[in-house]
């Protein structure tokens, strides 16, 4: 597996920055959607996990986007699609220093 | 010449210190806590400005974006946009942003300023900012916002002054052409926003290491449930370990006031009302004060340190299992308090299926009124004695009713998702809030707002109704060697409700407590505490506490299923009429109403059985 494979958010171990490449928002109850959205999570945002549950699929999780802890469900985490972002670490702003200069 | 007052509305994120701000203008006490969605309804107070001139100012909950995904944003939609009915369309807007994360605030900001209302922006707490080595340019968000920004530490009363001089002036002006483009979407306002932060900032250090820290304790995925845990079940043993000497005090003063009535007056029904209705029935509720107060020193704690939103994370996995989300879980916390603002907390969900489930279990959790009738019948039923160290058994006793409420509410949860409000699971989305040390005047003054409502309940309601009980009780005047309760209206009545609730153990006097306590539920104390009183041959045996009374009359088998019917029964009749109000009709408090009477019976009934068959 390279660095750069994409896969799920949920899948993610703890504490690695990842980007965000795509969001299945057709999988995601309309509200909730919205929610994400509002608060950054999206393409292009750069996050990590930072916490996870015990039980079963280790639900929730808290994820650290920009200045924020937001937590969210696995069953959410499932439709975001992460690359690695190691070089990039957390970026107050939420997302990477590269996506500036655009 | 005068004119209508100006009206100013507070918008923002949630979280960022509306309500704190709003109470800093216009000396209210709205509830302000450390976690997003504690305001769900628009709330108006009045402030001056520096000519003098009154205006209405408008708290609004707090919301992310003007399309609305849970019903509180959409209140601040339709008031901002002038479609709330009866509320004219704010003159003016203040929107807060908290300094700390303007990456993420200055979104929404941007979608307010873009409306081209007269608006300033409050550059909000600063100080937190000044603690994480934050350094801001309010001057550079002002030139690429085009509106005034003023800086603000709510809490500290610092900004007001300016704030209110720039809203003067800006409302003078009036509306005027957005000053950021209007047809944009969240991704470019998102940009903007990145842009605008990093514009203003002038320099910051690393982020921040305390909230890391607690955070990697408090929400590991085995020590977190631990601690949470060990906190509640400290806050009950606390309830009665603590309160013991003041609930001791209060008792001594009701009962030297008891005495100095009865020596001091003439015999009659005048006296009888003030000692058995007033000071027994009444007092034997306001005894409970330092309980009360207790348990919201803790809940006052955890919500304004940041620690109510983790716990709403650790118990999210087991609301998921019964088909509910986290988010359910503040709603049904406010409702340990009372289930009214609980039942109202629940419009920062998402989800209206969701939501309904959460009305109609929130009247489990017990709310203070019952800790009362909790209370009283632990102290007379359940030793003081220690079962470990420092492990009181009445602390015990009484954290297990509440998770038996919890527990019953999860019960109730399943079997709803799975019924009548069946539909697809729903999500936990939540912002966990930075910890903040908490401010010792807001607990303050926290405690003394929940004091006194408390005194007041027991002042009116619980004081009307143990009034109109002990009239029913001594009229008509029983015959000589009759017993007065037997000879009362209120006894015959309570003697045609005995036969229902004969077969889970209540005794007459306990089915007679249970009508007057769906006006209050402390009111099933004053009325046993009443009953007694009127019962007692002489004026010593008035005066003794409830507790003795109940220890010498009851056995522990019924007195335990009348703590199990407590657990379910239906609440107060003013749960009912919110629970209508929030669904829009009587189908649901009906349906609410119903399974609380029959999980009550059923609860209360097998407790009876079981304790007498195992001898208790
Ligand atoms: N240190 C600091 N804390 C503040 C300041 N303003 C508000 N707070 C705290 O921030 C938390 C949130 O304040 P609220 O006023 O309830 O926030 P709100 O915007 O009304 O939140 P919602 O009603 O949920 O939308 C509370 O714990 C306040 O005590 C400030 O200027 N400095
Ligand atoms: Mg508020």
């Amino acid at each position: 597996m390279t660095a750069h494979a994409e896969m799920s958010l949920a899948d993610r171990p703890l504490g690695n920055a990842v980007r965000v490449v795509a969001v299945d928002w057709a999988v995601l109850d309309e509200g909730e959607a919205r929610r994400l959205r509002a608060l950054g999570i999206d393409s292009g945002a750069v996050l990590k996990i930072a916490h996870r549950g015990i039980f079963s699929g280790r639900d929730p999780i808290a994820i650290e986007i920009g200045r924020m802890t937001v937590a969210l469900r696995r069953a959410h985490a499932l439709a975001i699609t992460v690359v690695d972002a190691p070089d990039e670490g957390v970026h107050p702003s939420g997302h990477t220093a590269s996506e500036y200069a655009k | 010449m005068s004119r209508a007052p100006r009206t100013i509305a507070l918008v923002g994120n949630p979280n960022a210190g509306k309500s704190a701000l709003f109470n800093a203008l216009t000396g209210a006490r709205q509830k302000i806590a450390n976690y997003p969605g504690v305001t769900v309804e628009r709330k108006a107070g009045r402030m001056t400005f520096a000519s003098g001139e009154p205006a209405e100012l408008i708290d609004l909950p707090g919301s992310y974006s003007f399309e609305p995904s849970s019903p509180d944003e959409a209140v601040t939609r339709d008031v901002v946009m002038g479609h709330q009915e009866g509320q004219r369309r704010p003159d003016a807007l203040i929107v807060v942003v908290d300094a700390n994360n303007l990456e993420q605030h200055l979104v929404f900001a941007q979608e307010v300023i873009a409306l081209g209302m007269p608006t300033v922006l409050a550059l909000n707490m600063l100080d937190l900012a000044a603690r994480d080595g934050l350094v801001l340019d309010p001057k550079a968000l002002e030139e690429s916002l085009g509106v005034p920004v003023i800086e603000t530490v709510a809490v500290r009363r610092k900004g007001l002054t300016e704030l209110t001089a720039e809203v003067a002036k800006v409302t003078e002006e009036g509306a005027h052409e957005p000053t950021l483009p209007t047809h944009v979407d969240i991704v470019e306002r998102r940009v903007s926003a990145r842009a605008m932060a990093k514009g203003a900032i002038i320099s910051e250090t690393k982020q921040r290491r305390l909230h890391r820290g607690l955070d990697k304790v408090l929400l590991h995925p085995w020590i977190g449930p631990v601690v949470l845990f060990a906190l509640l079940f400290i806050v009950f043993q606390a309830v009665f370990a603590w309160a013991a000497p003041f609930a001791d005090a209060l008792e001594g003063v009701v009962a030297a006031l008891s005495d100095a009535v009865v020596t001091n007056f003439p015999a009659g029904l005048l006296r009888d009302a003030v000692t058995e209705g007033l000071l027994a029935g009444v007092g034997s509720v306001v005894v409970f004060l330092p309980q009360i107060i207790i348990l919201f020193f803790f809940i006052l704690v955890m919500e304004a340190t940041g620690y109510m939103a983790r716990a709403a994370y650790l118990m999210d996995r087991m609301m998921a299992s019964v088909g509910l989300s986290g988010r359910s879980f503040i709603p049904l916390l406010s409702s340990f308090a009372c289930a009214i603002p609980g039942i109202m907390a629940t419009r920062s969900i998402t989800d209206p299926k969701d939501r309904l489930t959460t009305i109609l279990i929130a009247p489990l959790m017990t709310c203070s009124a019952r800790l009362p009738v909790y209370a009283v019948i632990i102290a007379a039923f359940i030793p003081a004695q220690t079962v470990g160290p420092g492990i009181g058994l009445q602390g015990l006793v009484l954290f297990a009713l509440y998770v038996a409420g919890i527990v019953g509410a999860m019960l109730v949860a399943f079997v709803l998702r799975r019924s009548v409000t069946q539909g697809a699971a729903s999500g936990f989305i939540m912002e966990l809030p930075r910890y903040q040390w908490p401010r010792a005047r807001d607990i303050a003054i926290g405690l003394w707002q929940r004091g006194y409502i408390f005194l007041r309940r027991a002042g009116t309601i619980i004081f009307t109704v143990t009034i109109v009980l002990w009239l029913l009780l001594s009229f008509p005047q029983a015959e000589p060697g009759e017993n007065q309760v037997d000879a009362s209206i209120a006894g015959k009545l309570a003697n045609g409700l005995a036969v229902v609730v004969e077969p889970i153990g209540f005794n007459r006097d306990m089915a007679l407590s249970l009508i007057p306590a769906m006006a209050a539920r402390e009111v099933a104390v004053s009325s046993l505490a009443t009953t007694y009183a009127v019962a007692s041959d002489d004026e010593d045996e008035t005066a003794e506490a409830l507790g003795t009374r109940l220890a010498a009359d009851w056995t522990l088998p019924m007195a335990l299923s009348f703590l199990a019917w407590f657990v379910f029964a239906p609440q107060c009749l003013s749960t009912i009429a919110v629970a209508k109000r929030e669904t829009n009709g009587w189908k649901w408090p009906i349906v609410m109403l119903l399974y609380l009477f029959a999980l009550a019976y059923i609860a209360a009934g097998a407790t009876f059985w079981i304790a007498t068959a195992a001898g208790l």
